[in-house]
């Protein structure tokens, strides 16, 4: 059975990124695919890898991780309303999938869509 | 932070003021684009020594090398560059996959656990390069999370970058697809392997230093 769960973009904002990060992770490691509202910073995407390869082990071999942003072509008044409704409510543009890859196979990303591959998992009878 | 800001000062000030006398040049990629494959060409080249091993073997270099005082040259200027080739950047290690390439189990996990510290050192040298060479596989979806992430990276530390499409000798490979994933950013294709598009390459490279 593959879990997904939703991150609502209001329960990761004002989070430390370190404890961010530590949530995602914890989350992942108890093998939940994890759908984020918004994106990470590049920043946190490089400190989750880096934390991830510390926790490698014989039973968690590391995540699989792709973003989509699907922000459009904006001119110089849409740049600045966007900026501000920004500042206001947070950057929530794109998705993001974080999950372990014991279960996920594959995520292949185009620049208009993610596809997820699952692990086939065989069952003992 | 503190050190990222020095570093963005020393880069701004060595501009200005031409101190600069060395060029740390990072190769950053995912595993297996041909990153010690394009700075063992680019130390032949200049120097008639290699830097490092290649193998298809995932995860060959697992420790930051350096190779230094690569002078290069071009249009009667020189450059001094110290080469860092970094570890593949990966968001998975699987000892077993090693395994599917003869590897016996031991060394396998041997590899596998210097890969990861070896990622890690990567990360962390990121605060310590002047301009980077972002390496991918022409024959790759360009779309993976490992090139965003660290041409994000780069872009937040606002460090010059040249994408280096490499495996331009294979047929599979295709130098527009990457072009298109990433129009923000100049891209050089080049077989590292065969030594081809170097020319082309070694133009670029200037033009991002200078």
């Amino acid at each position: 059975m593959v879990t997904f769960q939703f991150i609502p973009y209001f329960e990761l904002q004002g989070l430390e990124s370190n404890k961010k990060i530590n949530k995602l992770l914890k989350l992942v490691k108890e093998d939940k695919i994890l759908l984020l509202e918004g994106k990470l910073h590049p920043e946190e995407e490089a400190e989750l890898i880096r934390k991830t390869m510390n926790e490698i082990s014989r039973s968690f071999k590391g995540v699989e991780i792709s973003s989509l942003d699907y922000k459009k072509e904006e001119n110089l008044i849409e740049k600045l309303k966007s900026t501000f409704v920004n500042m206001l409510i947070g950057d929530r543009t794109g998705i993001s999938i974080i999950g372990p890859a014991n279960v996920i196979k594959e995520i292949k990303r185009n620049p208009n869509k993610i596809e997820l591959f699952t692990k086939e998992v065989r069952r003992k009878r | 932070m503190i050190i990222k800001i020095t570093n963005f000062i020393n880069r701004v000030f060595s501009k200005l003021f031409g101190g600069r006398k060395k060029v740390r040049l990072g190769f950053y990629g995912p595993v297996n684009a041909g990153k010690t494959s394009l700075a063992n060409r680019i130390a032949k080249d200049w120097t008639g020594e290699e830097m490092g091993t290649v193998s298809k073997v995932p995860h060959e270099t697992r420790e930051i090398q350096i190779k230094e005082h690569v002078k290069i040259k071009r249009d009667g200027k020189e450059l001094e560059f110290n080469l860092v080739d970094t570890p593949g950047i990966a968001t998975k290690i699987d000892f077993e996959d090693f395994l599917k390439f003869g590897l016996k189990e031991k060394e396998a996990k041997k590899r596998a656990k210097e890969a990861t510290k070896g990622i890690i050192d990567a990360i962390k040298w990121l605060d310590d390069v002047d301009c980077v060479l972002v390496v991918m596989d022409g024959t790759e979806n360009p779309y993976s999370q490992v090139n965003i992430t660290v041409l994000g990276n780069l872009d937040a530390r606002k460090i010059p970058v040249l994408i280096v499409a490499n495996k331009m000798d294979l047929k599979r490979a295709k130098l527009k697809k990457i072009k298109a994933a990433f129009p923000q950013y100049k891209v050089a294709g080049v077989s590292a392997l065969k030594g081809k598009g170097m020319d082309d390459f070694y133009q670029e490279l200037f033009e991002l230093v200078r």
